[in-house]
């Protein structure tokens, strides 16, 4: 679709764009007191996002000469990375270790990082991947360092901006060994120039392929590009943390699936049955043990954390440990898994994050020593930390169960050769019993049972938390609604 | 009455979001709705057998429900002869267990949602007919039992907490693999009655890696299921439980949790697996016996009552395994011996039941005397008899019904077992009677120690077993009692199903020939 004609479909993007200059100026006027105000520019900016989105219907088509694609798919992780920042910036104004700063660039910047992501969720385009990967990158360096006068963020800050900029240098240069091969910058194009090689460039093209492979892999945190992840949790402020685990994951997840599925599947993106192309290794096997890796490392080093933040950051590469688990598959069912996988982890990881935030507040620590007793103490803010530790560790009744359940019956359902992998995702889940129950555990059976009850003691705490933990808790339960949202939501732009 | 069966299983649920608004410093308001809630329960568990039609084998008071459709997963439940024994016991078990933890005074409110909430759980897996629920079911019994372990436990309940659940937790997730595999591979349904129906066939001659998928699937539900009996060597987290865990979960734990996996073979290994019974019965009778004689040696060794008693549910439930093994007597390979599969397979539904009675009372008098002098130390008592007559009394009861002495029903159980058993695995069975041996012997020892000689000193002022007590214990005895010597309306209930369930191992099994 031609540039003019395009803009029509892109009014999501426009108000957010819009949002982003509001909000700017808004903050321009001002008191730093006051300057949380300009939170509630962007959550009306977001909110008119939704409605633009969903005024959009489910068309699908290509966008400014097919370098974004306008479908289902994108839309849902769209109406995804929406939630989760609406429910990040409510986390924010609980935040006391935002309390010093001047926080209305928070939340301009993650006006504009919401931008990326939307951008992320649809480029079809290698040069349009690149961009977007860029915007949220340096958003998410900006958020990382926000609390300046602490070294940690710094340290955070800095450490995210090396490793980010050399992953998405070994990136861009897989793409421009692409680019070389198939002189094309399209995904569509890409695919029908690789069928069409002959099979001396195959060495060149696996190359490329691990190398944006690394690019991805940076953006999910998966083992061995996982490094800066800790760190980077445990610096930034804790409510950057939750986000960061959650939408930009998302948004490189739908990044993943497009790319790889697109260029280098056989066929159309969600049918084909092989890898064209990569059969010279073996590239599902070799995603396989990626997975593994990813699930087996984040949880084994999650174990032996003091700090249950810290914890959370190691469990969230676990997380993407679980969901890399369907990428192999190409199947529907797969992306169906991850989808679900997504959207139900949305919840249960920002929840656990937001009580994070909550005992911090209180306490001043988030080691699981500042737990201790809490259960007795703050009955509500206990039980649902139970409750998102139930959903994290996969258990029903709980949305985290229901994740899980479709992404393994995804890793069953392709074939006997990937019951390893289920073998290796299940385990896994019962490792993380063991440290998600320590807070738990420091919660009701250490420290003293307190007499007296403490209740959140504003409305939008009690809010937020019901707010995560209703969904945590109904989903798993009755899920059918969401799942037809996900398989409606399973049409991907495969070119005009 | 409709829907009978989600009144049993939803009943608790109910109670404990009554309990949800009693303020919780009313806590005997807490017990009396528990007391009711179970009472109800029960009441209605005991309807349920008087209009089962027992004459029949299938399932029956079916409900079905459209649930997710997308995943073909469906709200089915359903009682058969099987499940009829274990809903009773556990309501029994359950409205017995109120009373038992009438002196809880810590948390009320949540020992006694928490202990609901398990309830529903059990009651949930013996009544579902979709696989999926089943799961649901069996993971949701986990969270209670580990706070009810880790809150109100011994000193070492957070390690015994932990331990239970994660050794449950790795049983169950091989089992949602199988599930998965099933579902897969036997045309994409949840619903165990079609699954008894297409797995036994879909599954012939499938091999993944090389290996019959008949034997991953039953080695993986296998496992799930034996950490749950538990079978040698998964058994370790049991003793550790229960020392750990308050009386009343002990009963529970030991009562009925201990069924569920036996419950689970039976239900579904053996129905969807046929040619898998064929291939692992002799596994089966061999680790049977392995439980008979570990558990009672471990017991021998105890110095403390309460594991000692947690060794003897190891070797009671070896009996169990021995006899669901003897269901391959009907085969025509094995002699066609259809009384010895009945004898073998009812006997061991009967065991199950009566380890339920018999251990639950073993467990609420051990909770007895731990009240009273605060130890379990079975060296640190003596010639209690002449202090506590009537506790000494009821503990002898309890201690011969669980030695199997005639006249109480553990013993017409081992008795079938060993009938049942004999003619297929006649070497098993003959050292296995060792271990029946050894049972007497830590059971008088223990008793010889404790009650007999010269008086302790210390204990001479210990009250005598009191009245609330006394209403847990002795309806249990008198059943125990009861059906040792006319065990005909429990095996009246229960042998059409087993009819129909040794007719499906033996008519399916033997196909595929994995063995």
């Amino acid at each position: 679709m031609s540039n003019l004609n395009s803009l029509s479909h892109f009014w999501p993007e426009l108000i957010l764009t819009l949002t982003v200059l509001t909000a700017v100026v808004a903050d321009l006027f001002y008191h730093k007191d006051e300057s949380r105000k300009v939170a509630w520019w962007v959550l009306g900016g977001l909110a008119l996002t939704l409605f633009a989105i969903q005024m959009g219907g489910s068309t699908v088509t290509d966008l400014f000469m097919g370098t974004i694609a306008l479908d289902p798919f994108s839309e849902f992780f769209k109406i995804l990375v929406l939630i989760a920042t609406v429910l990040v910036i409510l986390t924010s104004f609980n935040s006391n270790e935002l309390q010093d700063y001047r926080v209305g660039e928070y939340y301009s910047i993650l006006a504009i990082m919401v931008f990326g992501l939307f951008l992320m969720a649809s480029a079809i385009d290698i040069l349009m991947v690149y961009l977007a990967i860029e915007v949220v990158s340096i958003m998410s360096f900006f958020l990382a360092g926000y609390l300046k006068k602490n070294p940690h963020s710094n340290e955070a800050s800095l450490k995210y901006v090396i490793y980010g900029a050399f992953s998405s240098g070994i990136m861009l240069y897989g793409l421009s060994i692409l680019f070389g091969l198939t002189g094309t910058t399209k995904f569509v194009e890409m695919q029908a120039a690789i069928s069409g090689l002959s099979p001396d460039s195959n060495l060149a093209l696996i190359i490329s392929a691990v190398f944006i492979l690394a690019g991805f892999g940076y953006k999910i945190s998966a083992v061995p590009f996982h490094f800066w992840t800790p760190d980077v949790y445990e610096g930034s402020p804790t409510t950057i943390t939750a986000y960061l685990s959650v939408a930009p994951k998302a948004a490189g997840f739908a990044m993943l699936i497009r790319f790889f599925n697109q260029v280098f599947g056989d066929s159309s993106a969600l049918v084909s049955e092989s890898w064209q192309a990569l059969n010279q290794i073996p590239w599902p096997q070799l995603m396989g043990v990626l997975a593994a890796a990813t699930m087996t490392v984040g949880n084994l080093v999650a174990i032996q954390q003091k700090s249950v933040k810290r914890m959370l950051a190691y469990s969230s590469i676990a997380h993407a440990g679980y969901m890399m688990m369907a990428l192999p598959l190409m199947s529907k069912a797969g992306v169906y898994g991850i989808m679900m996988y997504l959207l139900m982890y949305l919840f249960m990881n920002l929840g656990a994050f937001f009580v994070v935030i909550y005992i911090q507040g209180k306490t001043g620590g988030e080691d699981f020593e500042d737990f201790n007793g809490m259960g007795w103490k703050m009955p509500f803010v206990g039980v649902v930390m139970t409750l998102f530790m139930l959903s994290l560790t996969g258990l029903p009744p709980t949305a985290g169960f229901i994740g899980k359940f479709y992404l393994f019956a995804a890793v069953i359902e392709a074939g006997p050769q990937y019951y390893w992998l289920a073998f290796v995702g299940v385990l896994n889940s019962v490792i993380s019993l063991y440290y998600y129950f320590r807070v738990v555990k420091h919660m009701y059976f250490i420290g003293e049972r307190s007499e007296t009850v403490e209740m959140p003691e504003s409305n939008l705490v009690t809010f937020v938390l019901l707010s995560l933990a209703i969904p945590t808790f109904i989903f798993g339960w009755y899920f059918a609604p969401v799942a037809n949202w996900v398989s409606e939501s399973l049409v991907i732009f495969q070119g005009m | 009455m409709n829907h009978l069966l989600s009144w049993i299983i939803w009943l608790p649920v109910l109670g404990m979001v009554a309990i949800a608004f009693i303020p919780r410093d009313k806590t005997e308001l807490i017990k009396q709705v528990s007391a009711a809630t179970t009472g109800i329960q029960l009441a209605l568990a005991i309807y349920l057998w008087r209009i089962f039609d027992a004459s029949t084998g299938s399932f029956q008071f079916m409900e079905t429900a459209e649930w997710i459709p997308s995943f073909n997963i469906t709200y089915i439940l359903g009682v058969d002869g099987l499940s009829l024994p274990m809903v009773i016991l556990m309501a029994l078990i359950g409205f017995i267990s109120v009373f038992v933890s009438w002196n809880i005074n810590t948390a009320v409110k949540g020992y006694f949602s928490l202990f609901l909430l398990l309830n529903t759980g059990v009651m949930g897996v013996f009544l579902s007919l979709d696989f999926f629920l089943f799961y649901i079911f069996w993971e949701v019994m986990l969270l209670p039992m580990y706070f009810l372990i880790g809150m109100w436990g011994g000193p070492q309940r957070e390690y015994a907490a932990i331990k239970f659940f994660l050794y449950t937790l790795f049983g169950s997730v091989l089992m949602l693999i199988a599930i998965l595999a099933l579902y897969f591979t036997c045309g994409n349904t949840f619903d165990m009655l079609l699954l008894m129906d297409t797995a036994p066939t879909a599954l012939n001659g499938v091999l993944w890696w090389g290996m019959s998928s008949i034997k991953v699937i039953w080695v993986l539900l296998f496992i799930g299921f034996a950490i749950k009996v538990p079978v040698f060597p998964f058994h370790t987290w049991l003793p550790l439980a229960h020392v750990e865990a308050p009386t009343a979960i002990s009963v529970i734990l030991a009562g009925v949790l201990l069924k569920l996996g036996v419950y689970g073979m039976l239900r579904i290994n053996y129905t969807m697996l046929p040619d898998g019974v064929f291939w692992f019965a002799g596994a089966l009778a061999t680790l049977g016996l392995i439980n008979v004689i570990w558990g009672a040696m471990c017991a021998l060794a105890q110095k403390d009552l309460k594991k000692m008693v947690a060794y003897s549910s190891v070797n009671h439930m070896g009996y169990v395994l021995l006899g669901m093994a003897a269901v391959i007597a009907a085969s025509e390979m094995n002699g066609d011996n259809l009384i010895s599969a009945q004898a073998g397979l009812n006997g061991a539904v009967f065991q199950m039941f009566n380890h339920g009675t018999i251990s639950a009372m073993l467990f609420i008098l051990v909770g007895v005397i731990y009240d009273r002098a605060h130890h379990r130390d079975i060296e640190g008592f003596g010639g209690l008899a002449s202090q506590m007559p009537i506790y000494t009394g009821l503990v002898a009861v309890a201690f011969f019904a669980g030695l199997g002495l005639p006249g109480f029903s553990g013993f017409v159980s081992e008795f079938m077992i060993f009938i049942g058993a004999f003619p297929v695995f006649r070497t098993i069975v003959i050292i296995s009677t060792i271990g029946i041996l050894l049972n007497a012997a830590y059971f008088l020892w223990a008793f010889q120690r404790m009650f007999f000689g010269p008086a302790n000193e210390k204990y001479k002022d210990l009250p005598e077993i009191n009245k609330r007590e006394l209403f847990t214990v002795v309806p249990l005895a008198l059943i125990t009692l009861f059906l040792g010597i006319y065990p005909r309306p429990f095996l009246d209930m229960i042998s059409a199903t087993m009819n129909v369930l040794i007719e499906q191992v033996v008519s399916l099994g033997g196909l595929a020939g994995v063995m």
